[in-house]
């Protein structure tokens, strides 16, 4: 099967225009669409062998309506004339029933995206399917030659992926554009004597030549179960806390939940009215860049064709803009910040030189590499998650410890963050380096 | 009475003019090549769903998604495409692209042939059985009474979901077999405040039905829970830390068994030998209080299927006995590569994804003590009753689960509310310290999720009040 990128976002430009048409004809005021096709093979070989090759190839229209200020959305996975008739309908039909609602509607004219530059994200890997096969199995045997405690295997897996997604409204903006996303990821197994202990590493990016070498993942993929053999839990105790950035990035993100507009205009959050307060020490700050070239969450215009450009979030500490779509922004009095469907590539700024600094500021604590379970109450901020590491003492790492839980609350961790380190190294849109936390409780035995 | 698999072949394959003949031919072409076993997934949805807030209903929506999925499975290989297109040609195209994970030859087949098949719950279209003026005035029957519960109640959020799924499932083993699924579920949630505190609870209920089951007085009912959680947590202080007796109370909590022992007796991870509890059955993995099963025969439960996503239909499997590992849960797939039989446990996400084992409605079965004297033999330690989420690492074995609504028990009584915490286990050991079991067992209401491997299934969990020793809590106190 081949995928012909611009051909495909001709066709869903159209498509989307049709839509439109109908929806006025449907006696809509205003509406909007999006579209998505993409296409991708995903190849997971276990053990040396292959054990699933998956052909994706996923379609999507997105439909929402307005009559006045009554609102009404459907989708479909199925691209036939029925189905989207059936689709657009149904979302008519809606909206009918639903109240008005002063701040329904589309994005403000003047805010739509007017150009857009080429953000570099497409970058088809074009290998046949054997190819796929052997990178995904030199990436699981650079694993599983790593360390004789390497004993059994989930897999390495290769996924290459492309799209376009298109977006159109009724004021007559009609835009896509195509991109491209490829994974490598291995996941590997140690054992010691009763104990067996699993892990992982990937690297994700638009362009394959971007992608860390399989070597690389699968020696990670192996460090990193090795290292956790011979967990044990700890005590009950209040620590100092050093979150990997693995975990720290999670932490950035329920920030970022936090002074979202869906969250702030249900009072839904910690965070309400922080705009222009200090929540974090005066050092930090947090840039969100939408047009990062080849970035992974890269956009020229958001979910709804309002511009994106770069921000601080936070300065000095101080938060200097919410993260809104149009709709929330109304809501809360504002304007939107371009954030329809999310932020989009996020930095933290490192004050500290590197790791082995912050082993040293962290003293005595506790390493986090590894979180489990949602525990985060976002209106409280009070913050409860299950976590793995490694015990450290004089700035030395001991021992790897499990089956304990880190508590405290979310809005004194980011006023007691006392470093960010210089080693963002985990792959994904949010980029950070450790984050070291004056103290939390940590609960054990 | 026209049969599940008529209504199912009439609204999804008759309109794109796939008969008996069609799927014949599709097997017949997935059988050119070496392979064990090969199916084609067929499936149509519609989902609506309508959300109250700030006391208007603002918004709603409709979704549609079909499509077939066709698997091909040679050893312990798996070649798998799919397409939301239904003609012909397109799901010719999938079953050749499948099929060439293995080599050119032929297969052994079986002519498919219908399979009776129980009815755990009506096929009918959840969508349509009452209207959507009715639906609205549902919705708002609901804010209304949650707000009128206390002043202190400031938001409420309603959401009310229903789904119908249609399916029809051919196999080169002979299976065909079609099932109509009705889904539905209503969720509340609602924030209190107090002198600047603010507060959250929520409660929902559901199952394999339509929505005429909010409109006897369940959806009220899910106001006032979600209203009293609410008020609780504004008077909740610090939870404990650190290892103490934990009381659980029945119903939700169950997702302590989904989690601690559930993901690990899934037939793929004790096959590839990744599963904490692989290679032990036979053995004592809980205290003999405990029998823990997986049930997908329940009438109109969230997590029952008259026929798991392979055509298998669903039963009941003991998974514990008496504290004895019995079995685990599987999918065709990896029934055949261990040597046993499909439990019915093979459920995908839809159609654009591949089966694998998953559990239905995973309870403990009831024991004989009265809750109250479960409570009444804890010292000191944490009576928690309602839950969020959960998370295992069946590897390890390590799991967690988190508390929405927890109080502190001080000389054999109920004392104070605390504070949301995750409480932190490992798998193998966690049942093995269970003391007291009750003999109040009860499912909960109908909303659970899992997820695995980016699949999300609805399923259903249970158990009666229980008495675990010693577990860690992860509170600031």
């Amino acid at each position: 099967m081949s995928f012909d990128a611009n051909a495909k976002q001709a066709q869903l430009q159209s498509l989307v225009d049709t839509v439109l048409k109908h929806a006025r004809e449907k006696g809509a005021s205003a509406a909007e669409v999006a579209a998505n096709s993409s296409h991708g093979i995903t190849a997971t070989v276990r053990l040396g062998e292959v054990e699933t090759i998956e052909n994706t190839s996923d379609n999507g229209l997105g439909i929402t309506v307005y009559y006045g200020q009554r609102k009404g959305s459907a989708s479909t996975s199925d691209l036939s004339d029925g189905a989207i008739d059936e689709a657009l309908t149904a979302a008519c039909d809606i909206a009918k029933y639903a109240a008005e609602d002063p701040c329904a509607g589309l994005p403000d004219e003047n805010l739509l995206a007017k150009e857009w530059p080429d953000l570099d994200l497409y970058h088809p890997w074009q290998i046949p399917v054997e190819e796929t096969i052997s990178i995904a199995t030199a990436c699981e045997a650079a694993a599983r030659s790593y360390d004789p405690r390497i004993s059994n295997s989930d897999g390495a897996t290769v996924n290459q992926d492309e799209g376009v997604g298109v977006y159109g409204n009724s004021l007559g903006f009609n835009a896509g554009y195509p991109s491209s996303r490829h994974t490598i990821s291995c996941s590997v197994l140690a054992s010691e004597n009763d104990e067996m202990q699993r892990d992982y590493w990937y690297s994700t990016a638009r362009d394959s030549r971007d992608l860390e070498s399989v070597e690389s993942i699968g020696r990670r993929a192996a460090e990193r179960t090795i290292s956790r053999l011979g967990a044990r839990k700890l005590s009950t105790r209040s620590a100092p806390i050093l979150f990997k950035p693995e975990v720290a990035a999670g932490l950035l993100r329920n920030f970022i939940g936090a002074i979202s507009g869906g969250s702030l205009y249900r009072k839904s959050s910690f965070l309400l009215d922080s705009l222009g307060q200090q929540v974090f020490p005066e050092w930090v700050s947090v840039h969100e860049d939408p047009l990062k070239p080849g970035g992974l969450a890269s956009a020229p215009f958001d979910s709804e064709g309002v511009a994106t450009s770069a921000r601080d979030i936070v300065a000095d500490g101080v938060i200097q803009g919410y993260v809104l779509s149009s709709y929330s922004a109304r809501r809360l009095g504002m304007e939107t910040t371009g954030n329809a469907g999310g932020v989009r590539n996020l930095t933290i700024t490192p004050n500290t030189e590197s790791f082995e600094e912050m082993l040293a500021a962290l003293d005595t604590g506790l390493i986090v590499t590894e979180m489990m379970g949602q525990g985060l109450n976002m209106v409280t901020g009070d913050y409860s998650r299950g976590a793995a590491g490694f015990w450290v003492e004089k700035g030395e790492i001991l021992y790897p410890v499990e089956e304990i839980t880190i508590a405290g609350n979310l809005g004194q961790m980011l006023k007691d963050l006392l470093a960010v380190g210089n080693d963002a190294d985990y792959p994904g849109s949010i980029q950070t380096g450790s984050w070291l936390i004056r103290a939390m409780m940590i609960a054990g035995e | 009475m026209t049969t599940s698999y008529e209504l199912a072949s009439r609204q999804l394959l008759a309109p794109v003019s796939i008969g008996e003949q069609e799927i014949d031919r599709l097997l017949g072409e997935l059988c050119a090549h070496q392979l064990d076993y090969a199916d084609i997934y067929f499936q149509a949805s519609r989902l609506e769903a309508w959300t109250l807030e700030d006391g208007i209903v603002k918004e709603g929506s409709y979704n549609i998604e079909q499509g077939a999925g066709i698997r091909a499975n040679s050893g312990e290989k798996t070649g798998f495409a799919y397409t939301d297109d239904l003609d012909f040609a397109s799901l010719l195209s999938a079953a050749k692209t499948s099929r060439a994970i293995a080599a050119s030859g032929s297969s052994v087949t079986v002519p498919v042939s219908l399979r009776h098949q129980p009815a755990l719950y009506q096929p009918v279209n959840p969508l349509d059985t009452i209207s959507r003026e009715d639906k609205i005035q549902l919705l708002h029957e609901v804010e209304e009474h949650a707000r009128a519960q206390d002043p202190r109640i400031q938001q409420v959020i309603v959401s009310l979901v229903a789904a119908h799924d249609s399916v029809v499932v051919a196999a080169t083993d002979g299976t065909l077999a079609g099932d109509i699924r009705p889904l539905v579920r209503m969720n509340v949630h609602v924030i209190a405040e107090q002198q600047g505190r603010r507060e959250q609870g929520s409660a929902g209920a559901g199952g394999r039905t339509t929505l005429e089951f909010f409109i006897t007085g369940r959806g009220l009912n899910l106001a006032e829970e979600a209203s009293r959680q609410a008020l609780v947590n504004l008077e909740a202080v610090d939870a404990p830390a650190g290892l103490m007796p934990v009381v659980l109370g029945s119903g939700w909590p169950g997702v302590l068994l989904h989690e601690a022992v559930g993901h690990g007796l899934e037939g793929d991870f004790n096959r590839k030998g990744t599963s904490v509890f692989s290679g032990r059955v036979g053995e004592q993995v809980a205290s003999p209080l405990c029998t823990v099963v997986d049930d997908g025969t329940l009438e109109q439960r969230r997590g029952s299927l008259n026929m798991d996503d392979e055509g298998t239909q669903t039963q009941q499997t003991v998974l514990i006995e008496k504290g004895i590992l019995k079995g685990y849960m599987q999918d065709k797939l990896n029934a055949r590569l261990s040597g046993c039989q499909s439990t019915g446990n093979g459920r995908r996400e839809s159609y654009a994804h591949l089966p694998m084992p998953r559990m239905t409605n995973t309870y403990m079965l009831a024991g004989e003590q009265e809750p109250d004297e479960i409570i009444a033999s804890v010292d000191k330690g944490l009576y928690a009753v309602n839950f969020g989420g959960g998370q295992v690492d069946i590897t390890s074995g390590k799991f967690v689960f988190s508390a929405s609504e927890a109080y502190l028990i001080e000389n054999g009584k109920i004392t104070v509310p605390v504070k949301g915490a995750t409480l932190i286990g490992n798998g193998p050991d966690v049942l093995t310290m269970v003391s007291m079991v009750g003999n109040d067992l009860a499912l909960d209401a109908g909303v659970g999720v899992c997820g695995k491997d980016g699949q999300s299934v609805p399923v259903g969990i249970g158990q009666p009040t229980l008495k675990i020793d010693e577990l860690t809590v992860g509170g600031t106190a």
